[in-house]
């Protein structure tokens, strides 16, 4: 059985369906990309598969690890190993980096049935994964997200989807507002942690992390619906030709009127 | 008899009841007593009072008066010097009068001219309630600080069971004294805690003051800080309400000469059917040109319960000056506590952090550990990990 399985799945937020039957499998090791104009739904996808509150499924299933994914609450979620990576990572002013991260990877550990980290071996844990995303060990003493550029924001979710070390990581627009050599950071972040026991979703507008993060699987999200499916190469069509090769109105550019 | 004149004969009643003092203190205590008659306790008509109702003060019936502490000395041995400080700044209002009114020991401290005092003062209140029927207690604190010198003071304010504590008290800073202010109210959760604080900044003064307000049935502070030429206060307050509880603070800042600056940052947070009051208000007399003063008060409402009033009140008589003002009212951050929530933390330890963040910029200022530990406790007892939703 797939690790994650989703079948028919419907979704609202207040009264717009947004999507409209969903059907994925994601087998462990392997690595799909979302692609899709905007508003076609992926961010809600990935939304509603972290759970999301304010979208409301109305139908379908999902499956992750043989249990009812939906069943859960957020937390649970998270506890039995998935990780949402955010397009906007949230600021929290009060709380730092260091003691969120280690709340988190503690109750995620508590869970699995490991013990508990203290301080110093925490700081251990921590430090090398750090270095790889060209972190600065400052931003640990600062409040979560709070002042940190576009980048370094995006640094911190891989970086703290390094340290929490999840099954299923679901990757929500991680390219977008980066520069090619920060993209790359990225990137090299994520292709580190590619494993056989480890899914990733990659959900994307542009095909340009797809040349830097190579998925096993592309499909295309239109009106809430997965409109096509291919290998690699799928990526490179709609570089080429664009949603509108596809068929597709993509929001973003005007489209023709009489 | 009428319900006013019931009370008054109440109070009379106690009044006698005391040891009578040597003649300049009994004469004293005769005319603020006098005083609190011809006002009687106000009632929510009174703007100052509108949105705290004392008639659970007024209307209790009184057993007699709480043992005063130790460490306090009679107000019979202070100097001539320093009883003319007695009751010069906190003004004359009914609770003010009747804390006068039983007079007796004062929590005194003189800081001398230059002198740096490095371990904080603390000034400890017990009360304990009986099973009797209520006490009353009236500390009064005066503190004299001479021109130069330095020094921290914590007043604590704790105790069990049924009582009223009516608190009066009273700073005085010389010129270019450096005074750090504390003030922990931590009263039992039935007890009504009534606190004037009065305070007068000398030229080039600098004061700071954190008014943290954690316990109480019914709370009110009337803090009040004058401030003369360049001199600089900091008036800062924490109030953590829950169940029923009441905490309404008024703050006057009187820039009452050039050059003055003035900080006030008042941070709340409201759970359960508690309420809570604001009123700030701002004087810029006309002499005061060049006051540079900000206010800012920010609830954080936990419960579709709770109630918060928040006032500013800017009285601005001079024309060169910087005042800004700003309130807020909001509950927890949906987006934020759904990100830790995606991170495993669970949602009742994430509203709990979330929560405690925000108090954390008031809790950062205050410059002794302890006192920061203490608090973070209180914090997170306080509104610890509600599993009801």
């Amino acid at each position: 059985m797939a690790l994650l399985e989703i079948k028919d799945l419907h979704a609202k937020v207040g009264e717009r369906e947004i999507l409209r039957g969903i059907d994925l499998a994601v087998e462990a090791g392997e690595v799909h990309a979302i692609m899709g104009p905007n508003g076609s739904g992926k961010s809600t996808l990935a939304q509603v598969l972290a759970g999301r509150e304010l979208y409301h499924v109305t139908g379908g299933q999902v499956t992750y690890d043989g249990k009812d994914l939906l069943a859960l609450s957020p937390e649970d979620r998270a506890r039995e190993g998935i990780f949402l990576a955010f397009q906007y990572p949230v600021e929290i002013p009060g709380v730092s980096n260091m003691y969120f991260l280690k709340a988190a990877l503690n109750t995620i550990r508590k869970h699995r049935n490991l013990p508990e980290l203290d301080a110093m071996d925490f700081f251990n844990l921590i430090r090398e994964k750090m270095t790889a995303m060209n972190m600065d060990e400052s931003l640990l003493n600062r409040p979560v997200n709070a002042g940190f550029s576009g980048g370094e924001k995006k640094r911190n979710e891989i970086f703290q989807m390094a340290v929490l070390q999840p099954r299923l990581a679901i990757l929500d627009e991680t390219d977008s507002g980066l520069d090619i050599d920060a993209l790359k950071l990225v990137a090299a972040g994520v292709n580190a942690m590619r494993n056989p026991e480890r899914a990733m979703v990659v959900v994307t507008h542009y095909q340009r992390l797809l040349s830097e993060i190579i998925p096993d699987y592309v499909h295309v999200l239109a009106e809430g619906r997965i409109v096509k499916s291919g290998g690699k190469e799928l990526a490179l069509e709609l570089e080429e030709g664009g949603y509108a090769g596809l068929g597709l109105v993509d929001e973003e550019e005007p489209v023709g009127r009489v | 008899m009428t319900a006013v004149a019931e009370q008054i004969g109440h109070w009379l009643e106690q009044f006698t009841r005391q040891e009578p003092a040597e003649p300049w203190l009994q004469k004293l205590r005769e005319s603020a007593f006098a005083r609190f008659t011809e006002l009687g306790f106000p009632t929510t008509r009174d703007e100052e009072w509108r949105f705290t109702n004392v008639a659970p003060i007024a209307r209790a019936n009184f057993v007699g008066q709480a043992p005063g502490l130790a460490g306090q000395i009679a107000v019979a041995d202070l100097r001539e010097a320093d009883r003319e400080h007695l009751g010069k700044y906190a003004g004359q209002s009914a609770f003010v009068a009747l804390n006068t009114a039983f007079l007796k020991k004062v929590a005194f401290t003189r800081v001398a001219r230059g002198a740096i005092i490095e371990r904080p003062i603390e000034i400890n209140h017990l009360a304990t309630g009986q099973a009797g029927g209520l006490l009353h207690a009236h500390p009064r604190t005066l503190i004299v600080v001479a021109p130069g010198a330095q020094c921290t003071i914590v007043e604590t304010y704790k105790g069990e069971g049924n009582y009223f504590t009516n608190a009066v008290t009273e700073i005085v800073a010389g010129e270019g004294a450096v005074v750090d202010h504390y003030k922990i109210q931590r009263e039992s959760p039935e007890a009504f805690h009534v606190a004037t604080m009065q305070v007068a900044l000398g030229r080039s003064a600098n004061f700071t003051t954190h008014n943290i307000s954690l316990g109480g049935a019914l709370v009110r502070n009337d803090i009040g800080v004058t401030l003369s030429e360049g001199a600089e206060a900091t008036v800062n307050g924490l109030y953590l309400v829950n169940g029923t509880e009441h905490v309404d603070n008024h703050t006057v800042i009187d820039h009452a000469k050039p050059h003055g600056t003035s900080h006030e940052l008042y941070k709340g947070i409201l759970d359960g059917h508690s309420s809570a009051v604001f009123n700030g208000r701002i004087i810029v007399r006309k002499d005061a040109q060049k006051t540079d003063s900000k206010q800012t008060n920010k609830n954080l409402v936990l419960s579709d319960d709770a109630v918060i009033d928040t006032k500013p009140e800017l009285q601005i008589l001079a024309d060169d000056v910087r005042c800004t003002h700003g309130a807020t009212i909001g509950q927890l951050d949906a987006e934020a506590l759904f990100y830790m929530q995606s991170r495993g933390i669970g949602k009742a330890q994430a509203r709990s952090l979330l929560t405690r963040a925000f108090a954390q910029d008031i809790i950062d200022r205050i410059k002794i550990p302890v006192l920061r530990a203490q608090l973070e406790k209180v914090l997170s007892e306080k509104f610890h990990e509600r599993s009801n939703d």
